[in-house]
């Protein structure tokens, strides 16, 4: 079998097996994972409602999915598209908040365009001190990570919060709003899905039709002859890590423009944690991520159904980790699908 | 200037330097145990999740047992079956370290979170289960400032700092430790001398599993007594920081690892301080001191550093 078609059998055979793996720890406390599973994907696609909530969490899915993705193939690894996206959503909920005279044709993009550039400001930060000092990415971003979860817990509180209870924002102008595809029951089903979409086509042309892409991917695939060729590696991580900086802040800011209309302190919830996975599972392709985000959203919205039949949804963490153990370890599936047959390293 | 007093309080108050000591051994066994692998050649993101796992599986069996000395036994175990499991998918398999990583640290958030309710009957946290009792020293003077600091210390601490001498001892002083960092260095040529780069790279990743759950151990049973959900809470990361701060040295990485212990431990003195009167809103602030240490640290003092050569490289016969 040639790699294209690896591509797509790797990560179906992995999410078999960890499917197979999960039914194993469920039988172990004592469930059945016939039911579970049912549970599960009735969940995601036994009603209107169901189908509307897995695009809902597809959307921020795709866009971090992208960021990561688009980070490893200029060869850097964004861990902190979970950051990112809260710095995005929660610069462009300050700006949203205060266009009301601005009618929507001007809002919407721009509000858009100040997440996307506070996402990418907060990106470039790790880019630039890998560039100038060689301080890796792995734990620059992870500390701008916990940096941004705390500033966004303290700022839902004190400057921006309003109410009681749960800690959040004022309500964004309705000119900022994004108008919703549909509605399904008191669920908006958000057009978020469709700026996502663009993106993912977007960065898909961008990395194979364009000099800069070839350049980035250049860069991730060998940097020493990369920079032979004539390439600025410096100029060109901090601009990847911006890029996929603005893919994260964009998935933040669609949060708050077509969900929940507010920042929320928990509005990232792990999203850009899932990212790594899903850009894994769509091999850091563009197109493969849209389908890893939509396995991923309906995972998600599923395991609510599951925690009903009695299986706590931790088990989808287990599903997932699993997928991307064997997606790490390509060759353990390879091996088991070809059996003694010795594999070739790609 | 009431920020000066505060300051100058917490630095006259013994309890802050057992604090920063208590602060500082998750970072020191989870940096040691990155120091281990890492000088082999192999990336382990995964301590963070190994430590969670730790926790989680000391406190178990402590429950389970009685016994908090034999549940660190356990997590030791079981942090050496996750670094297997890296071990396994990163030499074996010449997988992507940072990405088998990864999918370790998943697997400790969803194993642990899911293993929650069965065991412990509710979700979030457990009840106090047990921890090791401090070890008291008799040989300072009663209610002096040394005494008051470190006179009643976990013992883990103890065993923290011994396992720096011994990570040292292992590395620079013997045939092993020679083996290990020419793997690190140029597995080629180490592979041409005779050495057998798979084994010298499985002892160095399982001697990390060992280390990180001691780490998450500390954490639990060592420190507190139960266990919260993602109790860890980046610890594992900040610990990645420390040993490359230390230059993938023990001794460094000890260092590192004080200081962040020193940030951590400073933060939440400063903000539960009675000079401060610190608005519980503005406590996340406070929050953010360690990690912008860190990142200011790991900006200003990487250049002074230098990873193992064939670190994060997988090897091919």
């Amino acid at each position: 079998m040639n790699s294209k078609v690896w591509a797509f059998v790797v990560p179906i055979v992995s999410v078999i097996i960890a499917l197979l793996i999960s039914s194993v720890v469920i039988l172990l406390i004592g469930q059945n994972p016939i039911v579970a599973y049912t549970a599960l994907f009735k969940g995601a696609f036994g009603s209107k409602l169901a189908i509307a909530s897995v695009i809902i969490k597809t959307t921020p899915l795709i866009l971090t999915g992208l960021a990561v993705g688009f980070g490893f193939r200029a060869g850097l690894f964004n861990i902190g598209a979970e950051g990112q996206m809260v710095i995005g959503a929660m610069v462009a909920t300050a700006f949203a908040i205060n266009v009301a005279w601005m009618p929507a044709v001007f809002a919407i993009p721009l509000t858009m365009v100040v997440g996307m550039v506070a996402g990418a400001g907060y990106a470039a930060i790790s880019g630039f001190l890998k560039a100038k000092t060689g301080a890796h990415e792995v734990v620059t971003t992870i500390m701008l990570n916990w940096i941004a979860e705390y500033l966004s817990s303290y700022v839902v509180t004190v400057p921006m919060g309003v109410g009681f209870g749960t800690p959040k924002s004022p309500e964004i102008a309705s000119s900022a709003k994004l108008p919703p595809l549909m509605t399904v029951q008191a669920t908006e089903l958000t057009s978020g899905i469709i700026v996502a979409v663009i993106a993912a086509i977007v960065i898909y042309i961008v990395l194979e039709k364009t000099t800069k892409g070839y350049e980035l991917k250049g860069t991730g695939f060998n940097p020493y002859a990369a920079e032979y060729g004539g390439v600025k590696i410096s100029q060109n991580v901090v601009l990847a890590m911006a890029i996929s900086g603005a893919l994260a802040g964009l998935a933040g800011t669609l949060e708050v423009m077509g969900v929940h209309h507010r920042f929320l302190g928990t509005l990232s919830g792990g999203k850009g944690f899932d990212g790594i996975s899903i850009a894994l599972i769509g091999q850091n392709n563009p197109i493969g991520i849209i389908f890893a985000a939509l396995l991923m959203g309906s995972l998600r919205t599923g395991s609510n159904e599951m925690q009903f039949a009695g299986v706590p949804k931790h088990i989808i963490l287990i599903v997932q980790a699993v997928i991307i153990f064997l997606v790490a370890a390509d060759r353990i599936v390879r091996t088991m699908l070809i059996r003694k047959k010795k594999v070739k390293p790609s | 200037m009431r920020i000066l007093t505060a300051i100058w309080e917490i630095f006259t108050n013994p309890a802050f330097y057992k604090l920063t000591l208590t602060a500082a051994t998750p970072f020191i066994f989870a940096s040691l145990g990155g120091v281990f692998s890492e000088i082999t050649g192999v990336v382990n993101i995964a301590l963070e999740g190994i430590m969670l796992m730790g926790a989680f599986v000391s406190i178990v069996f402590t429950a389970v047992t009685g016994n908090p000395w034999i549940g660190v036994l356990f997590a030791m175990f079981v942090g050496l079956g996750m670094a297997w499991l890296h071990a396994w998918a990163s030499i074996k398999w010449r997988g992507n370290q940072i990405v088998s990583g990864t999918a370790l640290i998943l697997l400790a958030q969803g194993v642990t979170g899911f293993l929650m309710e069965p065991i412990f009957g509710r979700p979030g946290q457990t009840d106090i289960v047990g921890k090791i009792p401090e070890l008291r020293i008799p040989l300072f003077m009663k209610n002096s400032f040394l005494a008051q600091s470190i006179g009643e210390l976990s013992p883990m601490i103890y065993i923290a700092f011994g396992c720096v001498a011994l990570a040292w001892f292992i590395i620079y002083k013997t045939k092993l430790g020679l083996r290990m960092r020419a793997v690190g260095e140029n597995p080629e040529a180490a592979d041409t001398l005779g050495v057998n780069v798979y084994m010298i790279r499985y002892f160095g990743v399982l001697m990390s599993g060992i280390m990180a759950s001691l780490g998450g151990a500390f954490l639990s049973v060592g420190e507190v007594g139960n266990f919260r959900e993602l109790m860890t809470g980046g610890r594992g990361f900040i610990a990645l920081a420390a040993m490359i701060l230390g230059n993938w040295n023990p001794i460094g990485a000890m260092w590192a690892s004080l200081l962040f212990g020193f940030s951590e431990a400073f933060a939440n003195q400063l903000q539960s301080s009675p000079i401060l009167h610190v608005a519980s809103s503005s406590k996340p602030l406070f929050n953010m001191f360690p990690f912008i240490v860190t990142l200011i640290v790991i900006a200003g003092f990487i250049g002074k550093t230098r990873s193992p050569a064939a670190d994060g490289v997988p090897y091919e016969k």
